[in-house]
């Protein structure tokens, strides 16, 4: 029988362990103070709020413990992060109950301060300092070669990535290797200590734990601790403001470099470009790679997808706007000539086409034949060439100046007596949605506004037999989720196949107003994919609501390009 | 052919007197200034184009021959919305180099 329950090797882990800790609260006090104040307040109010602390308390087990959208996207891939994740969690939990119900510890009372520093290190080292029950051992034994069966699959994913359905994986620095390969080794240590108790094994244990530990906060695995605190500040609301602060810290640390949103990226088509995702993205704004940052900020489309894919639901797309919104600029604009604009008519239903429909005036003349066969009395925001809607102004970062911009056009819009507004363009639309404050406006897309005629019954369309593929826009699908609309729409007037990729997974077109690095070239590339990805089932006539997305298709489809209010307008 | 005299002042733009440091810059960051063929597609569709002076190809053309103060007045009245760049037949990424000008 030992004197006391200590041993020099529980050391290492014992100040890995502390630094960790520390790291993680400074960490977590520096990230709520740099919050604004009425943010810091909405997050604390929320967390005491019974709506949100039950979402809080759901996605903190469905996503840090169980790891449903992982599961959901890939079950291999699923069970070998489940394996290890929670099968790690549900070690240190038995260890601990352990603590609690085998008392004495090994026949020794410890006592006091001395009680709890045992305490810290004991159920991590308990094998080798006491025997346990054989309920216990059988549980302990079974997590820990179920994290072992997931370190398998991790092992044989590095190998070949295929196995769980990756094409692409992220590539990692010196630091992510090490730190990698310290997990990898935790467990198949454990287990020979364990089992042997052979001295120089409890010591590789503990040291690997302490290098796992001291690396965790400059490597990816920050994500473990930090992804709590992002799931609680996700749920208050909050939004990322400044590229490198508060809420968006929170989000550049949950970051765990899965690259799940390479493959989906539309750039990846092009090797070169795959590093210009999202994954390395906020690799690159963690490490504070400024220059980097700042070119794949302005390089992506800002089409959605990588949010779509990410199973910590990090809005990337927020951070690369707030990086683009802390440019500073040398010339300011001047958009004092709006003043000058007027209107032509008041009416009760307005009709914005925007910039991009006017480039595409098919679109504007079947959006009137529809109209007209309504009998709506409409009028045109901009009959020959309005304002733009902001929203192009407002992704290259110029925040005031857009807003310029919007005042003008919420002004022109209101004086109208307008009830309700149809918009031709996505991009349009989620700038009127998200930024125009146009209180009992109704602000509708021209699909959904086609798809409540015809189900009203306000004109009939005769259904054809070409086979159609819908395009969905990225501003329209993944943005406000209008996937239905378009669907039925088109199913009145022709038959409806699939895309390979769909609704939230839909790819953007190429044509994107949201990068502003990307050569022709590379737009072409990305063009083409989309393309062949939406002739997956040989459909005659592809189907966009976007003009942008129609003009871009249009130069690379083998067959023809036609907007949802074209075809409606054909089949009147 | 310069006799040191002449009926009326000369025309001719002096290619050694002009400031060239942005339009030099512009060439290094976004090389596709050199393919535009000044057939003014953009100027057509310009939305700002439609209430004010504002022209992209014009603005090419200014800061060719030096001209800074006038191609940035110009340049403020941009809303970036885009069209100019969807219609050039070049495939110049204008909204890049109206963005680079401007920084």
């Amino acid at each position: 029988m030992n004197q006391y329950i200590f041993h020099p090797f529980v050391l290492p882990f014992v100040l890995g362990m502390a630094f960790v800790l520390t790291y993680c609260l400074v960490g977590l006090f520096r990230v709520i103070f740099q919050l604004p104040k009425d943010d810091r307040k909405q997050f604390l109010r929320s967390l005491v709020t019974p709506k949100t602390a039950w979402a809080n308390i759901r996605d903190l087990f469905g996503d840090c413990l169980f790891h449903v959208k992982i599961w959901k996207r890939n079950p291999v891939l699923g069970y070998m992060h489940s394996a290890i994740a929670f099968g790690w969690f549900m070690i240190i939990v038995i260890g601990h109950i352990m603590l609690f119900t085998l008392k004495p510890l090994q026949g020794v009372e410890v006592e006091g301060f001395a009680r709890t520093f045992t305490n810290f290190y004991y159920p991590i080292f308990y094998k080798h300092f006491a025997t346990e029950t054989p309920v216990f051992a059988f549980l302990m034994d079974f997590f820990l070669l179920m994290i072992i069966s997931g370190i398998i699959i991790a092992v044989v994913k590095k190998i070949y990535s295929k196995i769980v359905g990756v094409k692409r994986v992220t590539k990692f620095g010196f630091a992510d290797n090490m730190i990698r390969f310290a997990l990898w080794t935790i467990f198949p240590f454990r287990l020979i200590a364990e089992k042997t108790n052979i001295m120089a094994f409890w010591w590789l244990y503990s040291i690997d734990l302490m290098v796992f530990m001291c690396m965790l906060p400059f490597t990816r695995y920050m994500h473990i601790p930090t992804e709590a605190l992002f799931i609680l500040m996700r749920h208050a609301g909050l939004k990322a403001r400044e590229p490198r602060k508060g809420y968006a810290l929170a989000e550049l640390y949950s970051c765990p470099s899965c690259g799940l949103c390479i493959d989906a990226c539309p750039m990846s088509v092009n090797d070169k470009n795959s590093g210009n995702t999202s994954a390395y993205f906020m690799k690159k704004m963690r490490n504070g790679d400024y220059e980097d940052s700042q070119r794949i900020a302005e390089t992506c489309l800002m089409c959605g997808k990588c949010v779509s894919v990410c199973p910590v639901s990090i809005e990337s797309c927020d951070i690369k706007f707030s990086q683009r919104a802390a440019t500073p600029y040398s010339i300011n604009s001047d958009h004092s000539y709006l003043d000058a604009v007027g209107m032509h008519r008041d009416t009760s239903l307005l009709y914005f086409a925007g910039c991009m429909t006017q480039l595409t005036p098919k679109i504007m003349r079947s959006m009137k034949q529809i109209m007209e066969a309504a009998g709506e009395d409409y009028e045109f925001l901009d009959k020959d060439g309005g304002i733009c809607c902001g929203r192009p102004m407002l992704l290259s970062g110029k925040v005031a100046e857009a807003q310029a911009m919007i005042a003008k056009n919420t002004e022109l819009i209101k004086k109208s007596g307008a009830k309700r507004l149809v918009l031709s363009c996505p991009i349009c639309y989620k700038v009127f949605k998200d930024e125009y404050k146009l209180e009992g406006i109704e602000i509708l897309h021209h699909t959904q506004y086609i798809d409540e005629l015809i189900k009203t019954g306000r004109f009939k369309v005769s259904k054809g037999d070409v086979n159609y593929v819908y395009h969905d826009p990225c501003e329209l699908g993944r943005a406000y989720g209008v996937y239905d609309e378009p669907r039925e729409v088109i199913e009145n007037v022709g038959n409806l196949r699939k895309a390979k990729s769909e609704k939230e997974l839909s790819i953007c077109c190429g044509g994107s107003l949201g990068s502003f690095n990307l050569t022709q070239q590379e737009r072409d590339e990305i063009t083409q994919n989309s393309v062949n990805d939406l002739m997956f089932n040989n459909p005659d006539e592809i189907v966009t609501a976007c003009p942008l997305c129609l003009k871009t298709f249009a130069k690379k489809s083998p067959v023809a390009v036609k907007d949802i209010a074209e075809i409606v307008s054909e089949k009147l | 052919m310069d006799f040191g005299f002449c009926l009326s002042p000369s025309s001719h733009v002096k290619m050694d007197t002009i400031d060239l440091t942005t339009f030099n810059r512009l060439k290094e960051t976004n090389p596709d200034v050199n393919t535009c063929i000044a057939c003014g597609s953009c100027t057509a569709t310009c939305t700002a184009g439609n209430f004010t002076e504002m022209s992209f190809r014009r603005i090419l053309l200014m800061l060719q021959r030096g001209k800074e103060d006038e191609a940035k007045k110009l340049i403020q009245h941009c809303m970036l919305c885009g069209k100019c760049t969807l219609v050039c037949p070049r495939g110049i990424n204008i909204r890049k180099i109206l963005l680079d000008i401007t920084r």
